[in-house]
């Protein structure tokens, strides 16, 4: 019965909002940063997922706006992750510099 | 009027092209040439637009790129209160970009800092110009990604750290943001804040989408008790971006918290929030302006002035609670609040600058260690007193004018509540700005003397902060100018004149 209502736009939206909801947690309750940095990322997935669920909508043609979205925020998204990594490194580098000395 | 709104873009494109120019020269002082002249520029642009606003009857310019309007395209829009908040942006960037020509001493740092600086000021343009809420997350990310950046570049442990941990916020904020753009797309079909804001309904979506807004942008805008990175960051930066981060970039989420809640998501907003937003405004005054007090270094002092400050933005909400059956982007506590932004961007981005100066001079922040100081550099502690006097709403100081429009509008409302914590605030932020000149004018038994100067200033420096901080009272004796302004500036969609006498029979 519920299955039978469960269509791929469900679907995906549910999967989106999960993703994003599993991300979030991850980036309060874990302490290791690079997984920090991974679960801000999940939590990108999941909204780049619910935007691309939400072009198809009442049979029509594909809406191509949230393809955009989604496309400008993976380069945001991609920027974003790189200056966390670069960051790290950074830290990590100062700490080691400080153990060596 | 054509004129003005073809030239919009020039706010986004200029700095852009300026960024980039900065990279390719990799010479400094040219990047510092082309620097000044383009705030030199941007300041006129936007000294033209508001005039023109101002005279302008519709109060509202918008400019589709490439002749593509909505629903389709991408426009920019001005109305009354962004065109302030833009002057007020290329005002400060133009101060601010002299004081930064002769500020770093480092020219690996300066390299660094120029490209970094404008493509916050294109992000910053960027927000307060945008009419489609995507763009905003766009300006949002700009924003973030260049003051992270730019925090980064001192290059201390603590200063990567600080950058680090304002990245991870950052980005939480603006994925919250943008799943609220999701939502709001799914159910409404369009990103424009003025069409949205025509038909948004009180649905479930809505009211998650504003949630979800609020929190993003709480944590952005460092709201209490969503503050914890922001003492860090702003303390741990270098002068010139600590002022600008302060004064601007916190305003620019607290003006799209106030747009969403009053103007594009009203239907959905409750009393219930207006007055939940009012008490964390109230946390956010009392503990920020405690944790000032007992702040050991100035600039993390400064900084936890600005968390109370905050506060005093988000009284804005609570004010608004009887406000509901008009437009409520607009009326009195709005008049204050925009009074207020402007009032501290100016005060804190001059008490920033003279605590730059005075680390420069000092080589650190440590207040114990500084007694006597006002011997080696006056005009920097003269610089932080009248910034100061405006923080704790001394007249004729605009912070002044600012606090005497929130307690009047408290009053007339019927929040007289409000008032203890308005006043509380104010004599905590004299408690804080007092100790420290207290330390800086004791006489007998200088801790600090000449031998503890680390390095000399450019009496440039001294002049900037000084410039930002007399501003502050210009405004609190103009301060029926400007109300008159914002007045007739106030954001409106819905196309109803805004009574101006509203404004000026608050003033009297």
């Amino acid at each position: 019965m519920i299955l039978s209502q469960l269509t791929p736009e469900i679907m995906y939206s549910a999967s989106g909002i999960a993703l994003f909801g599993i991300g979030l947690l991850g980036l309060i309750i874990v302490p290791h940063i690079f997984r920090k940095i991974l679960a801000i990322n999940v939590m990108g997935v999941g909204v780049f997922m619910l935007l691309v669920s939400s072009a198809k909508r009442a049979n029509l043609d594909a809406d191509p706006v949230p393809h955009a979205m989604v496309l400008t925020g993976i380069v945001v998204a991609v920027a974003g992750t790189a200056l966390a990594l670069f960051l790290v490194k950074k830290i990590q580098d100062s700490e080691s510099l400080e153990k060596s000395q | 009027m054509d004129d003005i709104t073809a030239l919009l873009p020039a706010f986004i494109l200029l700095p852009l092209a300026v960024s980039v120019c900065c990279l390719l020269v990799n010479n400094i002082r040219v990047c510092v040439a082309i620097s000044i002249i383009s705030a030199a520029a941007l300041l006129i642009l936007s000294a033209s637009t508001l005039l023109a606003i101002n005279t302008y009857e519709a109060g509202i310019l918008r400019y589709a790129f490439a002749g593509w309007g909505q629903p389709l395209g991408i426009e920019l829009e001005v109305s009354g209160f962004t065109a302030l908040m833009t002057a007020l942006t290329c005002l400060l960037v133009f101060v601010l970009s002299v004081y930064s020509s002769v500020y770093f001493s480092s020219s690996d740092k300066a390299l660094r800092f120029w490209p970094l600086w404008w493509l916050l000021i294109a992000g910053l343009n960027a927000l307060f110009l945008s009419s489609d809420i995507f763009n905003i997350y766009v300006a949002f990310e700009l924003i973030g990604l260049a003051a992270v950046a730019l925090i980064a570049i001192e290059n201390s442990r603590p200063a990567l750290i600080a950058a680090l941990r304002y990245l991870l916020v950052s980005l939480l904020g603006s994925l919250c943001y943008l799943l609220a753009v999701a939502l709001l797309y799914r159910e409404y079909g369009t990103l424009d804040l003025a069409q949205l804001a025509n038909i948004t309904s009180d649905s479930a979506s809505s009211t998650a989408a504003l949630m979800l807004i609020t929190v993003g942008l709480c944590l952005k805008t460092a709201l209490f008790p969503l503050h914890f990175w922001l003492p860090a960051a702003h303390g741990g930066a270098s002068a010139p971006v600590s002022a600008v981060l302060s004064a601007l970039v916190v305003k620019g989420s607290f003006y799209l918290i106030a747009r969403f809640w009053l103007d594009t998501l009203a239907p959905a907003a409750s009393d219930a929030g207006l007055i939940i937003l009012g008490v964390f405004g109230a946390g956010a005054i009392l503990w920020g302006s405690v944790h000032a007090l007992f702040a050991s270094r100035l600039k993390v002092m400064v900084a936890y002035s600005t968390v109370a400050q905050i506060g005093y933005l988000f009284l804005l909400f609570p004010l608004m609670v009887g406000n509901s059956q008009t437009n409520a982007f607009e009326g009195a506590a709005m008049g204050a609040i925009t009074y207020l932004i402007v009032a501290h961007a100016t005060a804190k981005s001059a008490m920033f600058l003279a605590a730059g100066n005075i680390m420069r001079i000092a080589g650190h922040d440590n207040i114990k260690q500084l007694k006597g100081l006002v011997r080696h550099c006056p005009l920097s502690i003269f610089t932080f007193g009248i910034a100061g006097a405006s923080l704790i709403g001394l007249p004729p100081s605009a912070g002044f004018i600012a606090k005497w429009l929130l307690l009047s509008n408290s009053i007339t409302t019927g929040q007289w509540w409000w008032v203890i914590v308005i006043l509380s605030g104010g004599l905590l932020a004299a408690a804080y700005v007092f100790k420290f000149l207290n330390l800086a004018f004791t006489k007998d038994d200088d801790t600090f003397n000449k031998a503890n100067i680390v390095s000399k200033i450019s009496p440039i420096m001294p002049l900037c902060a000084l410039a930002l901080a007399l501003l502050t009272v210009v405004l609190g004796f103009n301060a029926q100018w400007l109300l008159d302004v914002s007045g007739t500036l106030v954001y409106e969609t819905t196309g109803q004149g805004f009574t101006g006498q509203n404004l000026a029979g608050v003033a009297q």
